[in-house]
């Protein structure tokens, strides 16, 4: 059952009150604060760059704290060639982020290898982490990676957020 | 019931004595810590394994190679016209200039670099003198952000996207241009395309000059950057730096006035030297490169052969069937040209046996090519001479005897990228 | 010429270990007979002021011995004299003296020749990997490994896999004498060169290997 996206809100009817499900609530906080983890290894980090500086303001969708510790950062963005020898620590910082946790891999390197077809390119950021959305281009235009973080906003409006928690079966939130 | 303990006050000399005591047990020890390939200072994957003595760096080792992809083994693999969007992912920020310095080296091959036509010596040259605003600009942005002060970084990136935009006008693509070709250009530039540049650069002398407000006679900037990471001149030219770092260590080598390609003959403009090889110096040098390069564009605007709008239709490539692809429309009615086009895309540009190497001054510093070839359209050795891959093995001399906030300084200051040093 | 004043000046002080220079494209290279003694040519090199060492590359010559060839191309900053240094290594050797005395900027160098082409430096005070991991156990850069790469793990450290190539690389093979024989194709990079160096020679079966529809057609001797 995916939750309920809409937030109902007429003002002229119901005046500051809006209505919604927790879900729904919870999504359109989360969604909208986005905080990326930069794993800018190479040209396509030139390019992420440019999406936080002033021209294609990252800042608008509540992502320009580019969090450099995992520990505090919602998505992945893999900018670069992924190397094996880059291997070993990507996936040890992956394993480092809390959940709820995306990855986007940027640019035809991090999707699939890229134009390397090399001994020492890994063909693709997901033979080691979850993908959630793949970014073409190389590099991106800032314009795709600003779509790609659309898309992940998007799945994070449908992800039920509630279910399977604690809070959820103390409050006999499922259903039996 | 807790038990109450004596507490013993001893006077001040024999609390000294203790001090001192323990201290001598914890000077023993020196810490190791990993500024790892994933750190938001050091400029894409580069890590250093630091030995500390509190805050002072004892010994330093860099660790590159999180970025190789293996660029020298594919160029054995490609044609020489293959390889070109290589040449963009090496140096990223300063894609144009790489591809110029590999056409150059091709072409020095092929004996054709001092051949080429007027109007393609000038477009390469106002690229080239793009890409070094463009590289200065984001070594700059970065290093400023690296050490506080933020705004710099947005500042420079607003130019950046200026010559993003001329770079796209030229060649179609913002970053990864791939714009010359063995024996000349992609295409011609737009006819408004020098309108462009110089309207870029009167709103790119007022932002340097809010740059340089903000930052060369700043208190903290020159505290943090005075005296620091000092390369004398015996220590540049030992360890074979390049580019700015060289000339800020007071050595009076440009490749484009020393052994000068291209038409940098003709066009009038001066070498930046530092005095002391620190990091302020460094800093300086690379901020009056970019006032010079801005001196050369101006000029070539003024001097391009055929003007603005090549009403004269000046060529921008070699016109050689078998260097340049020919036009469509003989390819598709005249047997040579056919032969011609099937030859070059095959096989690549055939050229002599034989070997040479091609020194360019890039933003960075000497971007080399070592191009041994045993004739035909693929080298059978491709060495890229890369100045960051240099650059950086002064690292384990620099820094001992830094703090460890120096490090990003430090860095900032010598401006390497990997994509060039891992290749 | 500059550069072959120096030149003559280093032929004269070593004599038969030095051949005579040859000019290419501006360049002069001096082929140096006995590695061993590439360090005393160096260092008489820096004596007469090439103080500024460009670049040290090897080069792969698979199929024909020695196998190695090493490149030193040095500067001197004063005048802008540039000049090229080669000598050769045979493969069961594999190792010549480390620059590293004369320009300290030899070390990240030859740190990168012994890890892309398994050449060793004797004398060199820390020779290990530099791009690839330590335990990496394959030379990458020779013509004999794949450009695919070849598998390999390293528990803890890292691991390697074969790159999707699809029966690639298709690429012309340099030196061929018809344009048959200088069609890409599939490149088997152990028998690529050493055929190639094979029909160099003047061997009798070259009549039959003239059209065949696989490898680079013979060359003429200069």
């Amino acid at each position: 059952m995916q939750t309920q996206t809409e937030i109902g809100y007429n003002s002229k009817i119901e005046g500051d009150v809006v209505l919604t499900t927790v879900d729904a609530a919870l999504a359109w906080f989360r969604k909208n604060s986005v905080w990326p983890m930069p794993m800018g290894l190479a040209c396509c980090a030139i390019e992420l760059m440019a999406v936080g500086a002033s021209r294609f303001d990252i800042s608008r969708f509540g992502s320009e704290v580019m969090r450099f510790s995992p520990r505090q950062a919602d998505c992945m963005i893999v900018a670069g060639t992924v190397t094996y020898k880059s291997a070993g620590f990507l996936k040890r910082i992956y394993d480092q982020m809390p959940e709820p946790k995306w990855v986007i891999a940027m640019g035809a390197c991090a999707s699939t290898g890229g134009m390397y077809r090399s001994y020492a390119v890994l063909q693709g950021v997901d033979k080691i982490v979850p993908v959630d959305v793949y970014i073409g281009g190389c590099p991106p235009r800032p314009e795709a990676v600003l779509d790609a973080l659309m898309k992940i906003q998007e799945k994070i409006g449908k992800q039920p957020i509630l279910r399977g928690t604690v809070a959820a079966k103390l409050l006999h939130l499922e259903e039996k | 019931m807790a038990t109450v303990q004596d507490v013993e006050i001893r006077d001040s000399a024999a609390r000294t004595a203790a001090a001192a005591e323990e201290l001598q047990d914890v000077q023993g020890e020196k810490m190791v810590l990993n500024m790892g390939p994933s750190h938001p200072a050091t400029h894409g994957v580069l890590r250093i394994v630091l030995e500390l003595d509190g805050e002072v760096i004892t010994k330093a080792d860099p660790d590159v190679g999180y970025l190789h992809r293996g660029d020298e083994k594919i160029a054995e693999n490609m044609t020489y016209t293959q390889f070109i969007p290589y040449t963009d992912r090496l140096d990223y920020l300063a894609p144009l200039a790489n591809n110029v310095a590999y056409a150059l080296a091709v072409e020095k091959l092929l004996g054709i670099h001092d051949k080429l036509p007027p109007r393609c010596q000038y477009v390469r040259v106002m690229c080239a003198e793009l890409a070094r605003i463009s590289a200065h600009l984001l070594g700059l942005g970065a290093f400023a952000m690296d050490t506080g002060a933020v705004t710099v970084f947005l500042l420079t990136f607003t130019e950046r996207e200026k010559i993003y935009n001329l770079a796209e006008a030229a060649s179609g693509a913002r970053l990864t241009t791939s714009y010359t070709r063995i024996g000349g250009l992609m295409r011609d530039v737009p006819p408004t395309w020098c309108d462009q540049v110089r309207q870029f650069l009167k709103e790119f002398a007022v932002a340097l000059n809010e740059a340089e407000t903000l930052l060369t006679r700043n208190r903290i900037w020159v505290d943090r950057l005075r005296d620091l990471g000092v390369v004398s001149k015996a220590m540049a030219i030992d360890y074979g730096l390049s580019g700015p770092n060289l000339r800020a260590s007071g050595v009076d080598w440009d490749l484009r006035k020393n052994q000068p390609y291209l038409c940098y003959k003709d066009l009038d403009f001066d070498v930046a030297l530092g005095s002391v090889g620190d990091c302020y110096d460094r800093y300086l040098v690379r901020m009056e490169e970019m006032k010079q390069s801005m001196r050369i564009l101006e000029q070539c605007c003024n001097k391009i052969p055929g003007g603005a709008e090549n009403k004269s239709h000046e060529p921008v490539s070699v016109q050689d069937g078998k260097i340049t692809l020919p036009s469509k429309q003989k390819v598709l009615s005249s047997m040579e040209e056919l032969i011609h086009q099937f030859m070059l895309v095959t096989e690549g540009v055939n050229c002599p046996p034989g070997e040479t190497y091609f020194g360019h001054e890039n933003p960075k510093g000497e971007l080399g090519f070592y191009i041994n070839s045993k004739g035909g359209g693929t080298p059978n050795r491709l060495k890229i001479r890369a100045p960051s891959f240099i650059n950086l093995s002064i690292l384990g001399e620099l820094l001992p005897g830094c703090m460890i906030s120096d490090v990003p300084v430090v860095l900032g200051s010598l401006d390497f990228v990997m994509g060039e040093s891992d290749r | 010429m500059s550069a072959l004043k120096s030149a003559n000046q280093i032929k004269a002080k070593f004599g038969d270990l030095v051949a005579e220079p040859t000019e290419f494209r501006g360049e002069i290279t001096l082929k140096i007979a006995d590695a061993e003694k590439i360090f005393d040519v160096c260092a008489f090199a820096k004596s007469i002021g090439f103080d500024y060492l460009v670049d040290i590359t090897s080069i792969d010559n698979y199929g024909s011995d020695p196998r190695w060839t090493v490149a030193y191309h040095l500067r001197a900053i004063g005048n802008g004299i540039e000049i090229r240094l080669k000598t050769n290594v045979s493969e069961e050797k594999s190792e010549l003296p480390s620059v590293l005395p004369v320009w300290r900027t030899a070390n990240w160098h030859e740190r990168e020749i012994y890890d892309m082409m398994g050449i060793r430096f004797s004398g060199h005070p820390d020779l290990r990997r530099i791009l690839m991991w330590e335990g990496y156990p394959y030379f990458p850069l020779r013509k004999d490994f794949p450009l695919a790469g070849k598998p390999s793990d390293l528990p803890g450290v890292a691991f390697t896999q074969i790159s999707p190539m699809e029966g690639g690389p298709f690429v012309t093979v340099a030196g061929g004498n018809d344009s048959i024989a200088r069609e890409p194709r599939v490149r088997i990079p152990e028998t690529d060169s050493v055929e190639f160096n094979a029909r160099i020679e003047a061997r009798a079966d070259n009549k039959e290997a003239r059209g065949r529809a696989f490898g680079p057609g013979p060359i003429e001797k200069k």
